[in-house]
């Protein structure tokens, strides 16, 4: 079933085409990659999905409704969730806390009912505390739990950033180059973490440059260049395809 | 100095001191969320003195205060709402602009209702003869009343944060607001919010130190220019800091008219404004690198 359908997306900044007429779909439960060489255009496809940018034309569908239009935060109540290239986790908030911010979504507790320290209200912030703690553990860094998120490893930092994203309880989640700037080691448990996110019936949608995370955990592969969609295939296929190898080696001169 | 005299300042520097701390607390508020200092901040302090005032004439005084209260965060909120809310990422200096705007607006409407007379919410306990003696000297119950409520506000104000969902979803906000978007959190009402509560707390201690400092229409103007400095003096953005800020400038302030004379007051507080402006803009407790973070 399509989770999320992206139709003639066009956007410009200026006079520079930065997606131009992309479409694809993504189907529930898979694990889809985004790949192309820098300044194709993959980020800025990201964040006209999580309406971080007003697409020029073009529309976004998810779960069967048009949201192009809508804001970042309603688009994430509709469950969406992103992480960034460059981590945004909230400064001067420990690892716990952050996510807890994450389930605000699903937290229902008004001002008043906060302010006066209702018995349910403390029932329920002590869901949210258990809840955060189960992802942190999910992620594999409960121990850090009370550290602030700004001190801890930058790989911990992106767990971090992936527990928060889950505290939202998304179907669809969109990570945004998660091996950038991680060692071999932290990349393998990223990839096994991702696999885990999906097993668990979370869709992923990633933008990623490390080619051998991205052949080995997701199953289609939509290829940009200079903002246009040049191929969209299974991993196998896409090591095939000559347009890609001419975008990623050059063109053959002998 | 005798112990009854220094125990009279003391009390005097700590009674304005933490006034001055609940302005800057509310400077604060606003700006985590926002990045913009507010500088109607002190307008709300009057606001609540003055409209606890003429509900008094109406109900008993508790219920004259919550009732100022409310109306001032309702006030807080149609400000936000009216001036802030709709303009697309403003300039830093076009929102000093307007918030200077919104003062002076606020202070003639006041002065169109209330008048030019000056008013006062009666003394909580007693009235201005009663006392109650403490390390030698005679200080008014009002004096513990102020402190009481300031120190109530400041403790409810950090559990608030700390402890609640929408505390920690205000400091997500002032932390990252891109990233608090993706969590689903509408960063436009948590503006509102941060001037409702900003003008609530604002308003109560209007009214809790009416009866000593009195309330007059441009009162608010005075706690402003103290409750900057104070935010400043700590660092901008930490409300802990501002206490401490705030306790340090009401002290320096009272023990000051032992060695100059009272009229020399105020200028006391703003040269020390100018002094940590000019040697250390982020503040006592602040930090250079993160002060430079923030937009201002």
């Amino acid at each position: 079933m399509t989770l999320l359908e992206v139709k003639n997306l066009n956007c410009y900044f200026g006079g520079l085409q930065a997606v131009a007429d992309v479409s694809f779909n993504v189907d529930e439960g898979m694990i889809k990659a985004v790949i192309g060489p820098n300044g194709a255009g993959k980020t800025t496809l990201f964040n006209l999905i999580a309406g971080n940018t007003i697409p020029n034309s073009g529309t976004i569908t998810f779960q069967h409704e048009a949201i192009h239009k809508l804001s970042p935060h309603e688009i994430a109540g509709r469950g969406m969730s992103r992480t960034f290239q460059n981590i945004k986790l909230f400064r001067g908030m420990s690892a716990l806390e952050n996510v807890m911010v994450g389930c605000h979504i699903r937290s229902r507790a008004g001002f008043l009912a906060s302010m006066l320290k209702l018995p349910w209200t403390r029932k329920e912030e002590k869901k949210i505390w258990e809840n955060s703690l189960e992802l942190l553990e999910f992620v594999g860094i409960a121990e850090y739990r009370d550290v602030d998120a700004h001190s801890l490893s930058f790989g911990q930092q992106r767990a971090v950033e992936m527990a928060r994203a889950l505290a939202t309880k998304p179907s669809l989640l969109l990570l945004d180059e998660p091996a950038a700037g991680l060692n071999t080691h932290e990349t393998l448990e990223i990839a096994k973490l991702i696999t885990k996110i999906r097993d668990l019936g979370i869709t992923v949608l990633l933008v990623e440059h490390d080619m051998s995370l991205v052949m080995d955990i997701s199953e289609e592969i939509v290829v940009l260049s200079f903002g246009q969609k040049i191929a969209e295939d299974t991993p196998p296929a896409i090591q095939k395809n000559k347009q890609v190898i001419q975008i990623y080696l050059g063109e053959d001169d002998a | 100095m005798t112990t009854a005299l220094f125990a009279q300042y003391l009390f005097a520097g700590i009674t304005y001191g933490i006034l001055y701390a609940i302005v800057a607390i509310g400077f604060n508020i606003i700006y985590n969320t926002t990045g913009i200092i507010n500088f109607a901040q002190g307008e709300f302090v009057m606001l609540g003195g003055m409209i606890a005032i003429t509900f008094n004439a109406l109900f008993p005084l508790p219920v004259a205060i919550i009732l100022a209260v409310m109306t001032t965060m309702l006030i807080g909120a149609a400000i936000e709402m009216i001036f802030i809310r709709w303009l697309d990422s403003p300039s830093v200096l076009r929102m000093i602009i307007i918030t200077i705007g919104i003062s002076i607006l606020i202070r003639e409407l006041a002065l169109h209702i209330w008048g030019e007379s000056v008013r006062a919410l009666p003394y909580f306990q007693g009235n201005e003869i009663s006392s109650v003696r403490i390390l030698g000297t005679n200080i008014s119950p009002q004096v513990l009343w102020v402190i009481g409520t300031c120190s109530v506000i400041v403790v409810c104000l950090s559990i608030f944060f700390k402890f609640t969902s929408l505390g920690r979803e205000m400091r997500a906000c002032s932390a990252n607001r891109v990233a608090a978007t993706l969590c689903g959190i509408d960063t436009k009402n948590m503006i509102t919010f941060s001037f409702m509560l900003s003008a609530g707390i604002g308003a109560l201690a209007g009214c809790v130190m009416s009866p000593i400092t009195y309330t007059q229409y441009d009162g608010g103007t005075g706690m402003a220019i103290k409750g900057f400095t104070v935010a400043i003096l700590g660092g901008l953005g930490n409300s802990m800091a501002a206490v401490a800020a705030g306790l340090l400038l009401g002290i320096i302030e009272a023990f000051s008219i032992s060695v100059v004379p009272l009229a020399f007051q105020d200028a006391i507080s703003i040269s020390i404004l100018l002094i940590i402006l000019f040697i250390r803009p982020h503040g006592i407790f602040g930090r250079s690198d993160i002060a430079r973070l923030k937009e201002f």
